[in-house]
């Protein structure tokens, strides 16, 4: 598995994903800096990293998608090739295009960073395969502008497809507006495009994926990556 | 020509920025309602005809202004 964590000027969480990628799944990662135009020969992955990257200056990711990089990751997208957008990544992925929707600042006003609880709605993505949908998992937000928006038509298209990939839940995996720490549409966490090789999501599993870190449920997201890998599916 | 570009939320679109500000006024007694924060762009562009100055505007406004999931934009040239 080969994975690339594109480097913005203003990320930091980058290190966490060459340290859930590298280390602690062992996978072929390398950091490219955003100013590159190719991505490395054979990335099966681009994992875009949290952060605020350009300072979130004019929107959150909005500068960001302009980058080089972004060409080739677009290019990569077209040809099936797996993206993943966390948090700012996912930001970023909104505002290039290659997902629908936008985050708007958190409704509390606040920056959030807490524990929560995500559903898994689809396991039958790259993403989420090694998971049932209906697992509830454990992971951390750190967030200002979370607050998933989309106009309700295309909301009501989003659902209809199956683009929601994870939701706001308690522990037992109920969803709903109490269970949503930042006001997102329908409680939505992470959403994947129409051909389900693009996900972004604002919860960082990344950092739960050692007992250290305080859980591990985020591996479940690393592990159905790794199958993948071993069982390639056409791109 | 100097171009202003009024970059607004759309409506129906929350404002949590405008909502915070508009009670910090009650807190004043003033009286307030449906208050909602935007952002002012102000630039020269290298032209004299309005005509050129407004769509290369409205062309930044796509590419890159304007995220027309949630805003909107009015273009003024000055």
């Amino acid at each position: 598995m080969r994975v690339a964590v594109p480097v913005f000027p203003g990320s930091n969480c980058d290190h966490d994903a060459l340290h859930a990628s590298g280390v602690v799944m062992g996978w072929d990662t390398h950091p490219v800096w955003h100013q590159e135009t190719r991505l490395p020969e054979g990335t099966d992955l681009v994992f875009i990293p949290g952060g605020f990257s350009y300072g979130d200056y004019l929107r959150c990711g909005a500068i960001a998608a302009l980058s080089p990089i972004m060409g080739d990751i677009k290019r990569h997208a077209e040809n099936g090739g797996l993206v993943f957008g966390v948090c700012n990544g996912f930001q970023i992925l909104c505002e290039a295009n290659l997902l629908p929707g936008a985050l708007l600042r958190n409704e509390s006003l606040r920056f959030i960073h807490q524990q929560v609880h995500i559903r898994v709605e689809r396991a039958d993505l790259p993403f989420t395969s090694a998971m049932k949908a209906g697992q509830v998992m454990q992971v951390p937000i750190a967030h200002a502008e979370g607050n998933f928006t989309l106009d309700a038509s295309e909301l009501l298209d989003l659902e209809a497809r199956g683009g929601v990939a994870f939701r706001y839940c308690d522990a037992t995996g109920q969803v709903g507006e109490a269970q949503t720490p930042n006001g997102a549409a329908n409680g939505i966490a992470g959403i994947v495009n129409l051909r389900g090789n693009v996900l972004g999501m604002m919860p960082h599993p990344e950092r739960a994926v050692e007992p250290e870190m305080g859980g591990v449920d985020g591996l479940g997201i690393f592990r159905s990556l790794a199958r993948r890998a071993q069982c390639p599916v056409s791109k | 020509m100097k171009v202003r570009v009024l970059v607004s939320l759309k409506a129906g679109i929350l404002d949590p920025q405008g909502k915070a500000v508009e009670q910090g006024l009650h807190g004043f007694d003033f009286e307030v309602e449906h208050l909602r924060i935007g952002r002012l762009i102000e630039m020269e562009i290298p032209t004299h005809s309005p005509d050129e100055a407004r769509s290369q505007a409205q062309a930044m406004c796509d590419k890159l202004l304007v995220n027309p999931v949630m805003e909107k934009a009015t273009i003024e040239v000055l």
